[in-house]
């Protein structure tokens, strides 16, 4: 029996000091099973954001137990957590790609970070990918030359191309239309679920609610409802 | 944790890649990948490349000519010295430099010709006097260098053509790489034969041309006999000479025959080898004047304002792409791959800007040297040091700019 990909307990998380101290994370509990996909709402300012980046080794811990693949975060240092960010995939509400390099390359920087593979590998590796996402033909062009749907689907081809353990994805179709976001979202689903990787995603699309296998809601720093 | 992923990355689905090289990265990607980064996203925009090249080669010819000058400087000082064909020198210990030189006894000539392995003993008679131009009448001062011409204890270029001609009363011989201020007196003395000029107070006849160039401390040359010296300089005790060189016998010791003239002679006069006495007016413009020192500084600032320009470009660079930076440390880019990526950013740079700073240098060389008759000339000593220069440079540039990249916080990606 594999241990889950993401549990968390106690958690507690606050911003400023002093008198300024605004708490927005309060005694949150959560787990991410193998192979889930796990949606996270609620409104602005709940705190889902910020859970997400504690989550992602982006931030250090300052109160509770939040296990990562394996990896206590509480307390765990710069190189450590670096570490663990290179077996995550992340996605952002903003593509983020590098505009100076082609999909194909930027598909390949996930492979570069901790380089297991030859060039030539890394390369066919990125290709593979891209096609996955249905993008072969558009491998060798730069950002600035694809629509916003298909920068977010090179996105997701780079966030899965090291074979991460999980996945961790910011509104990724905030900023698609109505039909990219719902290619994009299923897309996404499809390809972690042929792999089993979990998925922790924050959204406030109604739309894409479909892809979840459970979908958790937070306000004002709690969860407070599963669905 | 590893057994942990390795576990996941098998349990994946389509195509997953074998492990290779576990053991880390090799040194070759440690260095190249963050280097091929760095130069996709420099040659992206085309713009900024260029301009931050001209920034590096900007610097690169600055640096290349104020040591260039420097150099000059040094070596056009010493030509004089180094032209002669003498072992060993005495001079008045009191001498500073060639162009203001104390006298010492001819006496000491006489006395040093007592050692069997010195051949000849040439006093030579250096002053300044005020050449007067056959052209616009005009003034000028004019190093004047006496000797007996056939001694054969100098190698001015020309000099053994004309040393007959020098014998003459009031026969001077000018040298062609003066100043153009003197007048074109090789042309003058091409088309119509030997000429009359005011030389102090006294017509002298220039009957040929010899080859020595001008120096910060003089800024044209004549040779003459040592009659035809007092000649000029009626004022000097011909029993005052300026600089006495001494030939040795072929095959003498010239380190043990100057620990015996030394001996020999009174305390009057300090005994030097060549290089000595070239090594000593060298000592006076690098120490006794500002010269040295302000083609140092021109050679800094030449660095800080090729810095700044390096610095500018890599910290706008960073400024622009900070989400990139953050993204690539969001999925797990350490802040020393960063670093690496900005340092070769400014490696290349000092590349790209270093060779056409090299090649413009050559060029403005020989057109600087041109027009004010220092020997400029590339030297692989000063190509190294330049290189070196303006790699540390461009690193250090590097260095400031990577502050920006703490910027680049990768949990502001998440908005």
């Amino acid at each position: 029996m594999q241990a889950e990909p993401i549990r968390i307990e106690a958690l507690n998380y606050a911003y400023g000091e002093g008198e300024l101290r605004r708490p927005v994370l309060r005694d949150v509990a959560l787990q991410v099973g193998v192979g889930e996909v796990l949606l996270l709402t609620g409104p602005s300012g709940s705190g889902k954001t910020t859970l997400l980046t504690l989550i992602g080794a982006l931030r250090a811990m300052q109160e509770g137990t939040c296990t990562v693949l394996g990896q206590e975060l509480f307390g765990a240092p710069e190189k450590a957590r670096v570490a663990l960010r290179q077996n995550i995939g992340f996605i952002f509400q903003n593509h983020n790609l590098l505009g100076a390099l082609t999909a194909r390359q930027n598909v390949a920087m996930a492979l570069e970070v901790a380089p297991r593979l030859s060039e030539a590998e890394r390369l066919a590796r990125a290709g593979e990918m891209l096609a996955a996402v249905g993008l072969a033909e558009h491998a060798d062009r730069l950002p600035a030359k694809l629509s916003g749907g298909q920068r977010q689907r090179v996105a997701i081809a780079r966030a899965l191309a090291g074979d991460p353990g999980l996945v961790l994805a910011d509104e990724p179709t905030a900023a698609l239309d109505k039909v990219s976001g719902a290619e994009v979202a299923h897309l996404l689903r499809d390809l972690a679920k042929s792999r089993g990787v979990p998925i922790l995603m924050v959204t406030h699309d109604p739309r894409i609610l479909d892809i979840a296998d459970r979908v958790v809601a937070m306000e004002d720093g709690r969860i407070v409802e599963k669905m | 944790m590893n057994a942990l992923t390795e576990n996941q990355r098998t349990s994946a689905g389509v195509s997953a890649p074998t492990p290779r090289n576990k053991g880390g990265v090799s040194p070759l990607d440690w260095f190249f990948l963050p280097a091929r980064l760095a130069a996709r996203q420099l040659f992206f925009e085309r713009a900024r490349l260029f301009s931050a090249i001209a920034g590096v080669m900007f610097a690169a010819v600055l640096v290349f000519m104020q040591l260039g000058f420097r150099a000059a400087l040094f070596d056009s000082a010493t030509r004089l010295y180094a032209a002669m064909q003498a072992e060993i020198f005495l001079m008045n210990p009191l001498t500073m430099a060639s162009f203001r030189p104390e006298a010492l006894p001819r006496i000491r000539a006489h006395q040093a010709l007592a050692l069997p392995e010195v051949a000849q003993a040439v006093p030579v008679y250096l002053a300044q006097a005020a050449w007067r131009s056959p052209e616009t009448g005009a003034k000028r001062a004019i190093q004047l260098i006496g000797f007996d011409v056939e001694a054969g204890a100098m190698r001015f270029e020309g000099l053994d053509k004309i040393s007959d001609a020098l014998r003459q009363v009031d026969a001077v011989g000018f040298d062609v790489r003066s100043r153009p201020e003197f007048g074109d007196v090789a042309t003058k003395l091409a088309e119509g034969g030997p000429f009359e000029v005011q030389i102090g107070n006294r017509m002298m006849r220039i009957v040929g041309i010899v080859e020595i160039g001008p120096s910060f401390g003089a800024d044209g040359n004549l040779v003459m006999s040592e009659v035809n010296f007092r000649r000029v300089m009626r004022a000097r005790d011909p029993a005052n000479v300026d600089l006495i060189a001494i030939r040795l016998l072929p095959g003498a010791d010239i380190q043990a025959a100057k620990e015996r003239l030394k001996a020999l002679l009174p305390g009057d006069v300090l005994v030097l080898t060549q290089p000595e006495l070239v090594a000593h007016e060298r000592h006076y413009w690098e120490t006794a004047t500002a010269i040295g020192f302000i083609f140092g500084f021109g050679s800094i600032m030449g660095l800080i304002v090729g810095m700044v320009i390096v610095y500018q470009i890599l910290f706008s660079d960073i400024a622009n792409h900070l989400r990139e930076y953050a993204t690539l440390k969001a999925i797990g880019y350490s802040n020393f791959y960063l670093a690496r990526v900005v340092m070769a950013s400014a490696l290349i740079l000092a590349l790209l800007g270093f060779v056409p700073g090299f090649l413009a240098s050559i060029w403005m060389y020989e057109f600087v040297g041109a027009a004010t008759f220092l020997p400029l000339g590339m030297t692989w000593d000063r190509t190294i040091t330049v290189f070196l220069m303006i790699f540390g440079m461009c690193a250090l540039a590097g260095l400031l700019a990577m502050r920006k990249l703490r910027d680049a916080n990768p949990a502001d990606m998440f908005s």
